[in-house]
Order: C-alpha cells, then sequence, then structure tokens
C-alpha cells in the first residue's frame, strides 16, 4: 500500500527539480509575485550580471507597499515615487505582467492573487513578503522570500530549499458567534508563542478549519508568519474549488473539473503523519485584541493586561515591562477601558469582501465615536468596486469612516497613512511591532468586526454583546 | 559576497528577545533601490530620538561598542518581514556574526546570502557571552572552518550550519551560477510539466 502523505509532502515531491545528497533540493516556483519594495535590487542584479527572467510568464507584479490610498495621481514622497516608477520600468524591461497603480486589478498582491485566479492549489508560489503565506489557504506551498531570493527565482524560476519539517495544528469544535478566522489565529499564536513554528510547515486541520470560508482561511494561512512558519496551508476541498471556478486565470469549463479533480487529489490523506501536531479548542475562543509589542501579546477581550508580576521568568517580566511601557499601559486594566484613537480596517490579513461586509454589519445605523478616526482600506480595486455595488461604502461613509483607494496602507504606513507618535489604533493588520504603523505608534490587532465596534464606541468591546445589524 | 572565514570583533549585546526587522530597519527607509547606505538607519527607532539625535542613552551609542561587528541577541532574533533590507543594514554598519539562541527562518536566510555569519548557541552560552560584553569591551573569535567560537580569556563553543551554507559563506559564491549549472535539469523538469 502507498505510504499515506500530507498535502506538504505531495507538493513538495511534485516541484523537485533536483535532489542530491548533502544539499537542499532545488525546487520548482510556478507563481513568482513581485511588488515594489522587495524586488528593485533583484532586477538591477540581473542587469549587472546581463540574466534574463527565465518565466515572465509565471510571473506577476502589482505595486501596494507604497501607493498613496487618497489622491493617486499626487504622489508627494520622490523617493516612493521612483520606487513604483522603477518597478514599471523593470516590468517592460523584462516583460513582465504589471498591475500598476491605476490598473483596475491593482491591490494587496496576496489578495490579488487568489482574486484572479492565480494562486492556485498545488502550486508552489513565491514572493518578497512574508505574508505570501497567505496563498496557503488554496493548498498551494506558498512562503516568503528575501531579495536575493527574488534574483535567484526570476532568474531560474527555482529555489534551493531544505525539505521543512511539518506540523499538524488541529482545532477541534466551532467557532462561536462573533469569534473570527483573525480572533483563532490569535489565540493560536497566544497559546503555542510567536516562535512554534519555525522551521516548519504548518498544516491547520479540523473542524473549525473546514468549516471556515476561504476569506477566514486566508486570515488564518496569512498571519502562519506571525508563528514563525513560513508556510501554512490548508488542504483543499470543495469550498476551495468553488471559490477558484470561474476566475479569470483557472481553466474553464470541463477543463476545471479536469483540474479541480487533480487539486482534491492533493489534500492530506488519512493516516499521513507529521512531525510535530499542536491542538486547539475553536469552542472555548473569545474575540481577541493584542496589547503588547508582538502578535502572541494577546488576550482575550475579557481579560484584563498583563502585569510584570505575571512573567513566568525574569525575561518574560522585563518583556511584559517594556512592552506596556511602550504601550502606556499600566497593566492589570480591563481590555475593555483601553480607548483607541484610530481605527484601521485593510490589510493582506483583513480587507477582503467579506471581511468588509463584516465590518459593515456592525458600522450600520452607527456613527464613529468623535475623536476616532477611522479608515477603511479595501485590498484591491475589485474588492472596492464589488463592495461599492453592494453599497457597503455608503454605510461606512454614513459612519464617519474615510472610504479609501486599494492599498497596504497603514498596516505598514509606509505611505501617508500614519498613526501618529503615542497615538493608539484598532487595527485589521497583522504586526503590532513597535513603530509599524509610525514611530512610537501603538497598535491593538484585532478582527474587522471588534475594529468596527472600537470605532464606535472609543474603546474596546466585546462584538458578542453587539445588536448585529445585516447589511441589505 | 564577500566571504567569511575567520572573524575577530568587539562583541555588542542585545539582550532582548522576538528583535523584528522592522525594528533593525524601520520601513521609512524602504524605499530606496539600492543595497547600500541602509548602515546608518540600523535600529534607527532605539539609536535616534524624535528629533533625529542619536541617543546616548543607547548602549550601541557609546564609545565602548564603536566599531563593534559581532551582534549578540536574543531568540526569534529577525522575525516579521522578510525585507532583506535588514541583513543590508547590519552589514554596512558592520556586523558580520549574529550569535543568537533561534531566528526567523527568512532572516536567517537573508544573512546567508548576504556574507553574515548567524551562530546559533545555547541560552546559557548566550547569556554569558551577554555578561562579558556588558562588562566589558569585549572580542570575541568566530571560525567558521572549524565552527568554533572563543576568546582569550577562557570561553570556548562549537556551533553547527548547513553544510551548503557554510561553504557559500566561506566562497562567497553567487547561488545563481550555480543554479545556472542545472539549467538543463530545469529545462527537462520544463518539458516533463508541459
Amino acid at each position: 500500500m502507498r505510504k499515506p502523505k500530507t498535502v506538504i509532502e505531495k507538493i513538495w515531491e511534485r516541484h523537485i527539480v533536483k535532489e542530491e545528497a548533502g544539499k537542499p533540493d532545488l525546487l520548482y516556483i510556478d507563481l513568482h509575485l513581485v511588488h515594489e519594495v522587495t524586488s528593485p535590487q533583484a532586477f538591477e542584479g540581473l542587469r549587472i550580471n546581463n540574466r534574463k527572467v527565465r518565466r515572465p510568464d509565471l510571473t506577476f507584479a502589482t505595486m501596494d507597499h507604497n501607493v498613496p490610498t487618497i489622491h493617486r495621481n499626487i504622489i508627494k514622497d520622490q523617493v516612493s515615487k521612483t520606487q513604483m516608477e522603477t518597478l514599471k520600468k523593470n516590468c517592460e524591461e523584462f516583460n513582465i505582467p504589471l498591475a500598476d497603480i491605476h490598473h483596475p486589478d491593482q491591490g494587496i498582491v496576496h489578495v490579488i492573487g487568489p482574486e484572479l485566479g492565480l494562486t492556485q492549489p498545488g502550486k508552489t508560489i513565491v514572493c518578497g513578503d512574508s505574508h505570501t503565506s497567505t496563498h496557503g489557504a488554496f493548498g498551494a506551498l506558498a512562503f516568503g522570500i528575501g531579495t536575493s531570493e527574488v534574483e535567484h527565482v526570476l532568474a531560474t524560476q527555482t529555489i534551493w530549499q531544505q525539505k521543512p519539517k511539518t506540523l499538524n495544528v488541529k482545532v477541534n469544535g466551532t467557532l462561536g458567534t462573533g469569534v473570527t478566522a483573525k480572533d483563532l489565529i490569535l489565540a493560536i499564536i497566544a497559546k503555542f508563542g510567536v516562535k512554534f513554528g519555525t522551521g516548519y510547515v504548518i498544516e491547520y486541520t479540523g473542524e473549525a478549519i473546514r468549516n471556515l470560508s476561504m476569506e477566514g482561511r486566508m486570515t488564518i494561512c496569512n498571519m502562519s508568519i506571525e508563528a514563525g512558519a513560513r508556510a501554512g496551508l490548508i488542504s483543499p476541498d470543495n469550498t476551495t474549488v468553488e471559490f477558484l471556478r470561474g476566475k479569470r486565470h483557472v481553466p474553464q469549463g470541463e477543463a476545471f473539473d479536469k483540474i479541480a479533480e487533480d487539486w482534491l487529489s492533493l489534500a492530506t490523506d488519512e493516516g499521513a503523519t507529521y512531525d510535530a501536531q499542536v491542538e486547539i479548542d475553536a469552542d472555548e475562543i473569545e474575540p481577541q485584541v493584542t496589547w503588547g509589542t508582538n502578535p502572541g501579546m494577546c488576550l482575550p477581550v475579557s481579560a484584563n493586561v498583563p502585569t510584570p508580576a505575571d512573567g513566568d521568568n525574569e525575561n518574560e517580566s522585563t518583556e511584559i515591562a517594556h512592552a506596556l511601557d511602550y504601550m502606556g499601559l499600566n497593566g492589570g486594566e480591563a481590555i475593555t477601558s483601553i480607548e483607541i484613537e484610530h481605527v484601521f480596517i485593510g490589510s493582506c490579513t483583513n480587507s477582503r469582501l467579506a471581511d468588509l461586509r463584516k465590518a459593515a454589519s456592525i458600522i450600520k445605523g452607527n456613527k464613529v465615536k468623535d475623536g476616532v478616526r477611522a479608515i477603511v482600506v479595501p485590498g484591491s480595486f475589485t474588492v472596492k468596486r464589488q463592495a461599492e455595488e453592494e453599497g457597503i461604502d455608503i454605510i461606512f461613509k454614513e459612519a464617519g469612516f474615510e472610504w479609501r483607494d486599494a492599498g497596504c496602507s497603514m498596516c505598514l504606513a509606509m505611505n501617508d497613512d500614519v498613526v501618529p507618535e503615542g497615538e493608539r489604533c484598532a487595527s485589521t493588520s497583522n504586526r503590532n511591532f513597535e513603530g509599524r504603523q509610525g514611530t512610537g505608534a501603538r497598535t491593538h490587532l484585532v478582527s474587522p468586526e471588534m475594529a468596527a465596534a472600537a470605532a464606535i464606541h472609543g474603546h474596546f468591546v466585546d462584538v458578542r454583546n453587539l445588536e448585529v445589524v445585516t447589511p441589505s | 559576497m564577500e566571504p567569511i572565514r575567520k572573524h575577530t570583533g568587539i562583541v555588542y549585546p542585545m539582550n532582548r528577545a522576538n528583535v523584528d526587522t522592522d525594528q533593525i530597519i524601520p520601513k521609512q527607509f524602504l524605499k530606496r533601490i539600492s543595497r547600500q547606505g541602509f548602515g546608518e538607519f540600523v535600529f534607527y527607532n532605539w539609536r535616534y530620538d524624535s528629533k533625529g539625535e542619536l541617543r546616548e542613552d543607547f548602549p550601541m551609542n557609546q564609545p565602548k561598542y564603536e566599531g563593534t561587528s559581532i551582534l549578540v541577541a536574543g531568540e526569534n532574533f529577525g522575525c516579521g518581514s522578510s525585507r532583506e533590507h535588514a541583513p543590508w543594514a547590519l552589514l554596512d554598519y558592520g556586523f558580520r556574526v549574529i550569535i543568537a539562541p533561534s531566528y526567523a527562518d527568512i532572516f536567517y536566510n537573508n544573512c546567508t546570502k548576504n556574507g553574515i555569519l548567524p551562530v546559533q548557541l545555547s541560552e546559557k552560552q548566550i547569556q554569558e557571552l551577554m555578561e562579558r560584553a556588558e562588562a566589558e569591551n569585549y572580542e570575541l573569535t568566530v571560525d567558521l572552518e572549524s565552527k568554533r567560537i572563543f576568546d582569550n580569556q577562557g570561553f570556548e563553543a562549537s556551533f553547527d550550519l548547513d553544510e551548503y551554507k557554510r561553504q557559500m559563506l566561506l566562497n562567497g559564491w553567487d547561488d545563481i551560477s550555480i543554479t545556472l549549472g542545472y539549467e538543463e535539469d530545469i529545462t527537462k523538469y520544463e518539458e516533463q510539466r508541459s
């Protein structure tokens, strides 16, 4: 009998170009996504060495990190402008398809890949961006790489990789009402730590994962890197297939059914084993809020912020003290008493149509609290158009939200969307690192629903206690 | 990249865990299109105050650590963003060796592509190095050929590194040229799949 295999092993075996003892495997890359920030030095390297892009047809570029989300035609920052112009020139020179700042497909690279159907089960996908793990939601092996590797993939369409260890994160039970994929992944990281996935590729399994929409699965896989894992994926199933049906870059008609059959065959076999496994119960998870300066510093909304005395050892106590100091928190106060000045709904974690719909369901009929500045940044122009067709933009705008154009925006504040020093933001993004949203800015990571509720109340509230209106 | 075989230098102790790449090089410096010149911005938000002046109370700015080239840090060093600007900034500042109990995968890999040697030692060994480097102007030698670290006061440790990465670092190889040597294999793979 054939040995049962995980989806990770199956994809790996399909992509080995060369296997030699004492060396990493040479792995073929099916899709290389490129953006403006981590690519210029790679293209420059190609030019210096007189090398070509081996497969421009397997490469796709967009502009997302730097782009303004308002007044698109005026880019005040000349250095940003140069970086975007450089990508345009590079794509022209090397014949790479590009969704530039004015293109109708433009958006965050990890939102548009799936949206266009470029992301598919069984593919190996890389990008010079750590949140490439997002594409794992489709049962693709997708991971972030540095600029040297971007250059390597451009030149050779391959990458040297040590076969990773596998880690099964099994999520039993079902998520309660008002508890989202974002809360689940934050709870996983809070429970097992910010480096439990280092050296592994995670596969998320279990009932709660199967019940998630593709948007929810993307949110989960997106934050695998926040647990230390370069890649996190979910075995393809019917939810995956139905999401991709009809997308622009997948085969159509009968050819689709044929390829879908192959995709489904990639799912982890029953009886396959992993190098490690952890389990968590979805029923016990509450909406989550990060209080500190890494995504593992996270608690249920009903909890109190820790004090240094809560540390298990001296190092941990120092870390808590340091984080409280940066975050301007005393320790011991209720999470629900933390007041915020900014709300950001967006990023490759939570800027898809499903996320905006959920946030809108909380916002509808309410107003953003006085003194709070709230912005919504759709993940792509397509998301923006679809949301406007549904009237979601009106709900946000009437409540006092700013309705922006697509980009990474306030997740990393490379454009003008910055949280000022010492101010506090409820953010649907993925990193609460010091200075991430601006020098001295204080970030609390939450779900879109929790961010919306915080916008209305001016402080964190448990969304499960709110009356939800479904937008019509 | 520049080969690294045996390196002796002054140790800078950074006694913090989970130092992320946003700390190593904040995003406002990622807009440049060259690999050079990032060194002055390394650990920017810790080294400079809000007016852009060097903070004298931040240890790295003190004369004691001038010319440092070996960074000793806490666990999970380099977590977060894949930005290779982080190793570029460290290298440009003068760091050739990093010593930590553990690293984030992408950062670790990025170091080895740029001639920075990331060494992994135990928490206990790291603590010992931290204490020495905090107390005095402390010099350490790292020998990649014998995979050993030692000082002239009796500290000695051995470390492990993937053999392929070790050869790349020892020789300063550009792995694209190596891979292009496999072009026939790549073409064959592409033909089989189409």
